[in-house]
């Protein structure tokens, strides 16, 4: 019979992935409505702290499972690792957190189980003996109810800052080794030091004020016309993916899951449609405005001001204006 | 070099999206479809490589028949034929499991040392199907790939990872790759192209063929509702002409939000 809530935690060369966090406190949720108790695990070696440190929370247990074929991470040894860890517990949920990391390798590994994975949740709620979480669709416009009808285990992970980490329940609980035999599981991934492309020249998530750029802006010749607002407002300049992947701006001004999270004063998003992967990096500024030429942009969602226009007029004015301002 | 790429068609990115009726899905009617974005890119990367290095790349799809515009357009970019999904057995496939399974049915038997497509969907976004179709078939896996060099015998990939970080990694083939969207430059589809697109293999595929029941494909996990998400916040929208929304904007900045 199937009990209890594992949530995976991702480390890092020994540093915890704070989104772990996250889902430990989605696993908290459900666990309240259904009385399950949430337990944890950490794979990979020398892990002790990440251990200690997320045992801090309500838990049952922080299972670590250390193996030297778990040194860094590949798909192949964290499937082989959890699918006996969870064949071993057999929970009857498994909570992660939207990580590229979990994207490389869980989908292989609920697939090895033969269970399901409703991927990339952004909240859970528990409707009698079901649980239905919460997941959206055409990058973030549509907000769909998703019901899952599988034995369990039934996995789930949620987007970045769905759940907030600070909100985690303290305890104490134990850590225990897990023993599994990996000497079967055969590793294909041959891995190279991981590096940063360019050395980040720019510390966005310093920057108070930040004007943001994307496709709307057509074409590299016309940055200048944002590059005059941020230069009036004493703002730095960053964008989105697809203006860094047209080499527009560089990477180290990139702003969501690939790029830096910042959380300025103030986010003035010109011409971004707000796709949930750049929404992610910028949702927790304090002040938002966003101006867009679509009304239904999904970046108006999250702003405080929004202004439907076309940039080519509205951020000449704007900066004109500001200027005046300021004197 | 034997290279497949699986592409899903989705509504068109501009598209304006309405809920259905039955609160279940977008409302389909008046929607145009295009090549999801990363499956574009995923195509355009084995087209290259097929260039560098020769072989063959075939296009698998699964949709109903206007899937097949999508299709066509693939094979007049320049891929050597497809296979197309094309069962009302298939549509009840609605979750990532049920996808891979009938594709990596499908492709079981043509021995491709690469399968390549995008991260993920634009419409339902999972970002599962290519490592489900990777366990399925034994294949290795790279996720999130940057940049692509073949070798004998293996792969070996640029991965992004998050905050700016990258990793090559070298996995052996057969190997899947989901490929980010931006890696490479799309190309468009030349007059030749499209016309010797029709002289292109397109082989359709049913469940049967493939030893499928709907109940194989069944979902386990299915949407209940579609909704268009509430607000976080109360946006103020200003209107006005240009001159009239910079002056309230910054009054709003300066004395509101006190952003300077």
């Amino acid at each position: 019979m199937s009990e209890g809530i594992l949530v995976f935690i991702e480390q890092r060369d020994g540093a915890l992935n704070k989104t772990s966090l996250e889902a430990i406190v989605a696993a908290q949720r459900i666990a309240a409505s259904t009385g399950d108790k949430v337990s944890a695990i950490v794979l990979g070696n020398g892990i002790a702290n990440v251990a200690s440190e997320v045992a801090a929370k309500k838990l049952e247990k922080v299972y670590t499972l250390e193996d030297d074929r778990l040194n860094e991470y590949t798909p192949d040894g964290y499937v082989g690792a959890l699918k006996q860890a969870i064949e071993k517990l057999s929970p009857r949920f498994v909570i992660l957190s939207h990580t590229y990391q979990v994207r490389d390798f869980a989908p292989r590994l609920t697939t090895a189980l033969g269970k399901t994975f409703v991927t990339d949740c952004i909240a859970v709620r528990v409707d009698g003996s079901d649980v239905v979480f919460t997941r959206q669709i055409f990058q973030g416009k549509i907000n769909t109810d998703v019901r899952v009808s599988a034995e369990s285990p039934v996995f789930a992970s949620f987007q970045s800052g769905s759940y907030r980490a600070d909100l985690a329940e303290a305890g104490a609980a134990a850590v225990e080794p897990l023993a599994v035999d990996m000497s079967g599981v055969t590793i294909r991934t041959e891995t190279e030091p991981k590096f940063q492309e360019a050395k980040q020249a720019v510390d966005l998530t310093q920057a108070p004020l930040i004007v943001a750029v994307g496709r709307g802006i057509k074409s590299q010749d016309n940055l200048p016309v944002v590059q005059a607002l941020a230069d009036a407002l004493g703002a730095e300049i960053a964008a989105s993916r697809p203006i860094c992947d047209n080499e527009w701006l560089p990477m180290d001004r990139q702003i969501g899951s690939s790029g830096q999270t910042v959380a300025p004063k103030l986010y003035l998003a010109v011409g971004i449609s707000g796709a949930i992967q750049h929404v992610v990096g910028m949702k927790n500024a304090q002040t938002i405005v966003a101006i867009n030429k679509d009304a239904e942009a999904p970046i108006f969602d999250i702003a405080d001001y929004g202004i439907v226009g076309d940039l080519f007029e509205i951020v000449p004015a704007l900066t004109e204006e500001i200027k005046k301002a300021k004197g | 070099m034997k290279i497949c790429v699986c592409l899903k068609q989705v509504p068109k990115k501009d598209s304006i999206l309405r809920i259905a009726q039955d609160q279940k899905w977008i409302d389909e009617r008046d929607i145009s479809y295009e090549m999801s974005e990363a499956d574009a890119y995923a195509l355009e990367e084995a087209l290259r490589q097929k260039e560098a290095h020769g072989g063959e790349v075939i296009v698998i799809s699964m949709g109903p028949e206007r899937t097949r515009q999508s299709i066509k357009e693939a094979l007049a970019k320049g891929a050597d034929r497809a296979i197309h999904l094309d069962d009302p057995i298939f549509e009840q496939a609605t979750d990532a499991a049920g996808i891979g399974r009938a594709i990596a049915a499908a492709l079981k038997d043509e021995g491709c040392d690469l399968i390549m497509t995008g991260l993920q969907s634009d419409d339902h976004g999972f970002g599962q199907v290519g490592l489900i179709i990777a366990e399925r078939l034994g294949m290795s896996s790279a996720t999130i790939v940057m940049e692509v060099q073949i070798e004998t015998g293996s792969v070996r990939v640029k991965r992004e990872l998050e905050s700016g970080w990258f990793q090559w990694v070298r996995v052996p083939t057969p190997a899947v790759l989901t490929i980010q969207s931006g890696i490479n430059q799309l190309r468009y589809a030349t007059l030749k192209g499209i016309m010797s697109a029709k002289k292109k293999e397109l082989r359709e595929v049913k469940a049967a063929d493939l030893n499928l029941t709907a109940d194989d494909l069944k979902p386990l996990q299915s949407i209940e509702r579609a909704y268009v998400p509430e607000k976080s916040k109360q946006t103020e929208f200003i209107e006005g002409k240009p001159a009239e929304i910079a002056a309230r904007l910054v009054e709003k900045l300066r004395f509101d939000a006190r952003v300077f």
